[in-house]
Parts: structure tokens; C-alpha cells; sequence
């Protein structure tokens, strides 16, 4: 059953702070006992908002941090202390792809440059001459051209320079790409283009992408396997269409419930969160979502719900676990329910559905032909 | 709908009485430019209502939101043309500005980063009653029972403890009420604010733009919300204008503009984002990217990216009338009726 994971967290925690000689700095609980499984070739998608930890998470399954507790075994191997050689080599078969285009490219570099550097760390054996090739290869992978090698990323915009991002974190050959908010500083129209790149990308190549995320479109459209986090703990995992459709955990309902919408005629607006996200510092007892929670009961305060199958009817501890399942850490899921129709797009007249199908015609490559009509006065 | 009847249309279309903020044909070109940044745009506020202006960076939107409330550096920019009228006056924008005692005043306005508009040096009561009392006048005293309404008024719990509160010590979703309180000081007749919630989470999102639904409806105040995120138009605006390239390409009340977009640019954008309803597969994209301004292509603007164009759009569209309420500058809307694809 392992043969298809490619990496796997378990009880994964990561604290920040404390120690001290005189002063005692607040321990920062960040990431608190997380257990997934990332799946060969999947896309998995880690969504949470500002301070849930999912980009410490992110880290700690790059081994860019070292955790606290627990482990993370990458392609059979447990990574969660390496150092030296196995860091290079690691850091071959993973690779990062940051949010910001504009601050994590070097402006002194040519792209070339920028490209060929991890070409000349990972594959020492090339020539000059094949590297060069190879540069020209990563570009056209991404969209761009040879003649790009020679600018400097100044000169380039901000969807150009993902893909120069993309390219660069594609060099060594990874098996697994993590991308860390990775189209939330593009415009929509480019954050299209990024999308489908990458999408392509991981089928063609047969990737594994680990989505970190905030906008819940995005996560909808790419991914196939998600886990919602709050305040460092995952509160609700499975595949896209189970959170997405049928989400259990009142916290992940809300954070649907959140997403900004055409308001039906004579419809409320949805309820809304109250408060926000207790500091990390000092989390909640019991269940850490219990201090916004209209649900909550006192068992919610005193004990921690486990992150368990939604299926009533299997039996199996969490160590059985397939990673197909619907899992929720919540005491009261099967009281809540599920929220009510999911359809949430102005509904289109015929004759606009037929403008939408156009468009996409279009662009994707059809031929633009003129109907005859009657000249205007204009013409 | 025929396009022989379709008549060219000047200025906003849907000019209610009551419209607080009108603003017509503006063009502004920045020093040392050849291409008008902003181009001959047109658009208008009622009160009570909410005008989304969306589009994407380098579309001008701030820079028109600026350029209203008259906080463009001097000797920066010429404005080519273009006529402001606010509360029945009228302004020509060519020889000046608003008056800078409507600035804070009556035309408030709000900023995307809260963090560096506020002031990191003062308590959040300072800065409330700072606007007070620059308006207003009175006591300290005064200003600060003020403040501390405005504070329950834009829903901040422990009114008097945020009081004397630093920015730092306050969330972003709170930083982003102060931010709202201090606009409100004054009672304002329109709001402007840019990109309220970009820097928010999704959650926080949700409580700002219902805290500026709810004050436009017990105020009656005008807003103009300057936004990249078509989602925030669809939950909050009463009328859109969607800008590219420095123009208003189409211009409408929010149902028809979600129901009948026109612009091939509205309709790009629209199925470039990603849906929760239809997930997978790939986006319809709209190509390329905004070229800078000094390569902006003459006619239409958007010719560039727009997989429709022909030598037609190298004159430039006029706004036609699309609907009620609704204008478009396209030569070739609706699609259906003027062009066929075929694969």
C-alpha cells in the first residue's frame, strides 16, 4: 500500500520560541501532531488562513525546518533529521515554488543563470553546452522561449517570472513540488495561465504537487486530495469533492461558507465566523476551533477530537488508514448538518452559455470568421 | 436586439438624481508619457450604492480612485480631460482638484494594507480623533467619546481597551475597522476604498465587506470599491465597471454584467477564475498579459490579447448600449451575433 505514497507525516509537530537563558520568548505551538499522506502524482492541497500553520507544514515536509516531534518519510525514507548529502540529494527530488515572483528571483542573475544554478548543483555532469540546451528545454516547458535566458527578471512580469520560478524548481528533476501560495500575487487572467501550466505540468511529467493555499477556487480547480488546517491541526481531510461538497467539519463549512458570491434574490447572507483565530501562542484547550464554534458543547473544551473516518460504518484506526477517506476531527459532526445546496454561480441564459463556449473556442485555437450582416450607418 | 440599433452613448447611462459622485471623460497622462495612463473614463455613484470597479493591475483603477480624491503628486501627471462633480458641484479637473477640506471630510477613503496606513507610533484613539477634530473641532475629550463610538460602530469588541491600543497590537481584520472608523469620522457622503480586503483571509473577508454592506444601508453613503476579485463584485456591488488598459470596457449594474457580459475582456475574465462549482480541466484563459503603457495598441485597447480582433479594432470602440443601464465598448458585442468560431 505504501508503494503509491510518496510522502508521509506522522505526528508531525513543530514549536517555535521557549528556551532562553533569562527570558522566556512564548512558545509558538505552529504545527501540532499532523498526520497526512501525499499520494505519487497526486495534487494535494493544504488550505488554512493567515497563522493556521500550513506554511510552517510546508516546511517541515521539505525539511527546510526541523521538527519538534514526529517524522516525515519521503520516498521510503525518513527525512525529518537529514543532513549533509542526503539534504542535497533531497533537495533534488523536492522542490519549492515560492508566492512572490518579485523577491525570490535574483535581480543580478540572468534567467539562464537563474535556471543553470541548480542544474550545476544536481547534475554536475553536464556541459556547458548541455546545460545550455537543458535551459532552453526548462523554458519552453514553462511557456517561454531561449531568448529568455539572456534578461534579467526585471524585465519580465509577474506571471513570466512564475514561470521562470516554475522552471527553475523543475531543473534538478523533482519528484515532488511544493508551492507555497503559488499563483496568490498573480492577476487573474495570469493566475489562469499558471493554473493550467501546472496542471500540465504534473500530468505530463507525472509530478506530485503539494498545494499550499488560501483561496478556495484555486484549491477546488487543482487538487485532487485536501486537508483543511486550523490553528496547526488538520480538521478535516479527503478528496477535493468530499471537503468541498459534503465538508463536516464547522469550521471548514465556514470557510466555504466565506467565500465571496452572487447573493441569491430574497437569500440571507450566509453566517458568518465570528472573532478570529485565537493566537498559536496560547491555543485553545480540547478542540481548538471551540472558541468560534456554534456547535460547541463541553466536551469540545476538555477533550481533543481525533481526525476520524467520516464513515460510520468501517472500522479501522487511524493507522489503517487508506487516505481515500473522509476524515474529520470533530465531536459533533454527525449533529451538523450538511450545508445546503452548493450551487453558487449566476445562473447563464442559453444564448450567454453559447458567448462562453465561444470565447473558449477561440482561444483555444479556433478560427474567427466574420458573419455577413446588414452595413451600419457607421460603415 | 439588432446592432443597427445600437447607439453610440456618452457618459454613465444610469445618472440617478441622487447621484453623489459623477465623474466624466477623464484622461490623465503621466509626465514624460506619449499614452493616456487613464483614458476618457466615465462613471458615476449614487448614494447608498456600491460601484465595483474591477480589473487588473496597471488598469488605472487606483490611479482614477487618486486622482478623485486629488492625491497624485502635483507636476506628476496632466489631466487631458475630465469633469468631477461631487454633491451637485462641479469640478474641472484639468485646473483643480477637489477641495482638500472634502478630503477626510466628505470623501473618505480606505487603503488595501492597514498595517502601513496607520500611523505605528500612535494609539488607535489618537488617530481617530486626529480626523475628528481636524474636521470637527471640539476637545480632545469630545473627539475621543467620538472615537469610541466609531469603534462600536465598526464592531470592535472592548471599545476602550482598543482605544489606547497600537496598531501593532491589533489583527488585520481590526486594523482594517480602525481603518473604516477613521473613515467614518466624519460621516462621509462617499467612501473610496481600494482593495479593502485583499490582504484579509477569506473568513475576515466575509465580516469587512458585510460591515461596509450594512454602512452604506444605515448611512446611505456612496462607495466606490476599487477590486481584482470578481467574487467581491458579485457579493457586495450594486453596479459594476470593469477597466482594462486604462478604459471602462464595460460599465452596468452588477446582475447584467454577471448575467449578459459583453466585452470579450469581462467574458475572459470571468472563465479564467476558477470555479467551485465546475473544478478541473483548464481554464479559459485571456492571453498574454497587459502590455506596458507606452506599447498600449491604438483603438481598442484590448485588441492585443483579444482572440476576436481584427483590423476593425484598430479604431477605437465607442461605448454602445447593451442593456438597461449597460454599455459596452466593443466592436464585436454581443459575440453571437457578429462572429462564428469554427475548430
Amino acid at each position: 500500500m505504501s508503494g503509491d505514497l510518496i510522502l508521509r507525516a506522522s505526528g508531525l509537530t513543530k514549536r517555535f520560541g521557549g528556551g532562553g537563558f533569562l527570558t522566556r520568548a512564548p512558545v509558538v505551538q505552529a504545527v501540532d501532531d499532523v498526520s497526512l499522506e501525499v499520494r505519487r502524482g497526486e495534487t494535494f492541497a493544504i488550505v488554512g488562513e493567515s497563522g493556521c500553520g500550513k506554511s510552517t507544514l510546508a516546511r517541515l515536509l521539505m525539511r527546510l525546518l526541523e521538527p519538534t516531534a514526529g517524522q516525515v518519510v519521503f520516498d521510503g525514507e525518513d527525512i525529518s533529521h537529514a543532513a549533509g548529502p542526503d539534504l542535497t540529494r533531497l533537495r533534488r527530488d523536492m522542490q519549492f515554488i515560492f508566492q512572490d515572483p518579485f523577491s525570490s528571483l535574483n535581480p543580478r542573475m540572468t534567467v539562464g543563470k537563474l535556471i543553470g544554478e541548480p542544474l550545476e548543483v544536481h547534475r554536475p555532469d553536464l556541459t556547458a553546452r548541455e546545460r545550455r540546451a537543458k535551459i532552453g528545454d526548462l523554458l519552453r516547458t514553462v511557456g517561454l522561449t531561449d531568448a529568455h535566458a539572456n534578461r534579467y527578471p526585471h524585465e519580465f512580469s509577474g506571471g513570466q517570472r512564475q514561470r521562470i520560478g516554475i522552471a527553475r524548481a523543475l531543473a534538478s528533476g523533482p519528484k515532488l513540488v511544493i508551492g507555497d501560495e503559488p499563483v496568490s500575487a498573480l492577476d487573474v487572467s495570469i493566475q489562469a495561465q499558471v493554473i493550467n501550466l501546472m496542471g500540465d505540468l504534473s500530468r505530463d511529467l507525472g509530478l506530485t504537487l503539494v498545494i499550499i493555499a488560501h483561496d478556495l477556487g484555486v484549491i477546488r480547480h487543482m487538487s485532487d486530495r485536501v486537508a483543511v488546517m486550523y490553528l496547526g491541526r488538520i480538521v478535516e481531510t479527503g478528496t477535493a469533492a468530499e471537503v468541498f461538497d459534503s465538508p463536516r467539519h464547522p469550521y471548514t463549512q465556514a470557510l466555504l461558507a466565506s467565500i465571496p458570491a452572487p447573493r441569491v434574490e430574497g437569500e440571507g447572507r450566509a453566517p458568518q465566523l465570528s472573532g478570529e483565530m485565537p493566537s498559536p501562542t496560547a491555543p485553545p484547550p480540547g478542540c481548538r476551533f471551540h472558541t468560534r464554534c456554534p456547535f460547541a458543547g463541553p466536551e469540545c473544551r476538555n477533550s481533543v477530537p481525533e481526525l476520524a473516518p467520516v464513515d460510520t460504518g468501517e472500522v479501522g484506526s487511524r493507522k489503517a488508514a487508506t487516505g481515500t477517506d473522509h476524515r474529520v476531527a470533530c465531536h459533533h459532526w454527525r449533529e451538523i448538518p450538511l450545508p445546503a445546496g452548493a450551487a453558487r454561480s449566476a445562473p447563464h441564459s442559453e444564448p450567454v452559455e453559447a458567448r462562453f463556449a465561444l470565447y473558449r473556442a477561440a482561444i483555444e485555437g479556433g478560427q474567427v470568421v466574420l458573419k455577413a450582416r446588414v452595413p451600419t450607418a457607421a460603415t | 436586439m439588432s446592432s443597427d440599433q445600437r447607439v453610440p452613448i456618452e457618459g454613465p447611462t444610469r445618472v440617478s438624481p441622487a447621484a453623489i459622485l459623477r465623474l466624466d471623460d477623464f484622461t490623465l497622462r503621466f509626465r514624460g508619457q506619449t499614452v493616456a495612463t487613464v483614458n476618457g473614463i466615465s462613471l458615476s455613484v449614487s448614494a447608498g450604492e456600491i460601484l465595483c470597479v474591477v480589473g487588473e493591475s496597471g488598469c488605472g483603477k487606483s490611479v482614477t480612485a487618486m486622482s478623485i480624491m486629488g492625491l497624485l503628486p502635483k507636476g506628476a501627471s496632466d489631466v487631458l480631460s475630465g469633469d468631477l462633480s461631487f454633491m451637485g458641484k462641479s469640478y474641472d479637473l484639468r485646473r483643480e482638484n477637489l477641495p482638500s477640506h472634502l478630503r477626510g471630510n466628505q470623501i473618505a477613503m480606505i487603503f488595501q494594507e492597514p498595517m502601513t496606513s496607520l500611523n505605528p507610533a500612535f494609539s488607535v484613539g489618537d488617530q481617530i480623533a486626529e480626523s475628528v477634530l481636524q474636521h470637527q473641532g471640539g476637545t480632545r475629550a469630545e473627539a475621543l467619546r467620538r472615537a469610541r463610538d466609531l469603534l462600536v460602530k465598526v464592531g470592535i469588541s472592548a471599545p476602550d481597551q482598543r482605544l489606547k491600543e497600537f496598531p501593532y497590537q491589533l489583527s488585520g481584520g481590526m486594523r482594517q475597522r480602525v481603518m473604516i472608523a477613521i473613515a467614518l469620522a466624519n460621516d462621509p457622503k462617499l467612501l473610496i476604498a481600494d482593495e479593502p480586503t485583499t490582504a484579509l483571509d477569506v473568513t475576515i473577508q466575509a465580516q469587512i465587506l458585510n460591515l461596509i454592506d450594512d454602512l452604506r444601508r444605515d448611512t446611505g453613503m456612496g462607495t466606490m470599491m476599487i477590486t481584482h476579485d470578481l467574487g467581491v463584485v458579485a457579493e457586495i456591488a450594486d453596479s459594476v465597471a470593469v477597466m482594462y488598459g486604462g478604459e471602462v470596457v464595460e460599465y452596468g449594474p452588477v446582475r447584467e454584467i454577471f448575467a449578459n457580459p459583453q466585452h470579450p475582456y469581462t467574458i475572459g475574465l470571468m472563465s479564467a477564475m476558477p470555479r467551485l462549482d465546475r473544478p478541473g480541466g483548464r481554464l479559459a484563459i485571456v492571453p498574454g498579459s497587459v502590455p506596458a503603457i507606452e506599447n498600449m495598441p491604438s483603438g481598442c485597447r484590448f485588441r492585443t490579447r483579444c482572440a476576436f480582433a481584427n483590423e476593425t479594432c484598430t479604431e477605437r470602440p465607442l461605448p454602445m448600449a447593451a442593456g438597461s443601464g449597460h454599455r459596452v465598448a466593443c466592436h464585436f458585442a454581443p459575440l453571437e451575433e457578429h462572429v462564428m468560431v469554427q475548430a
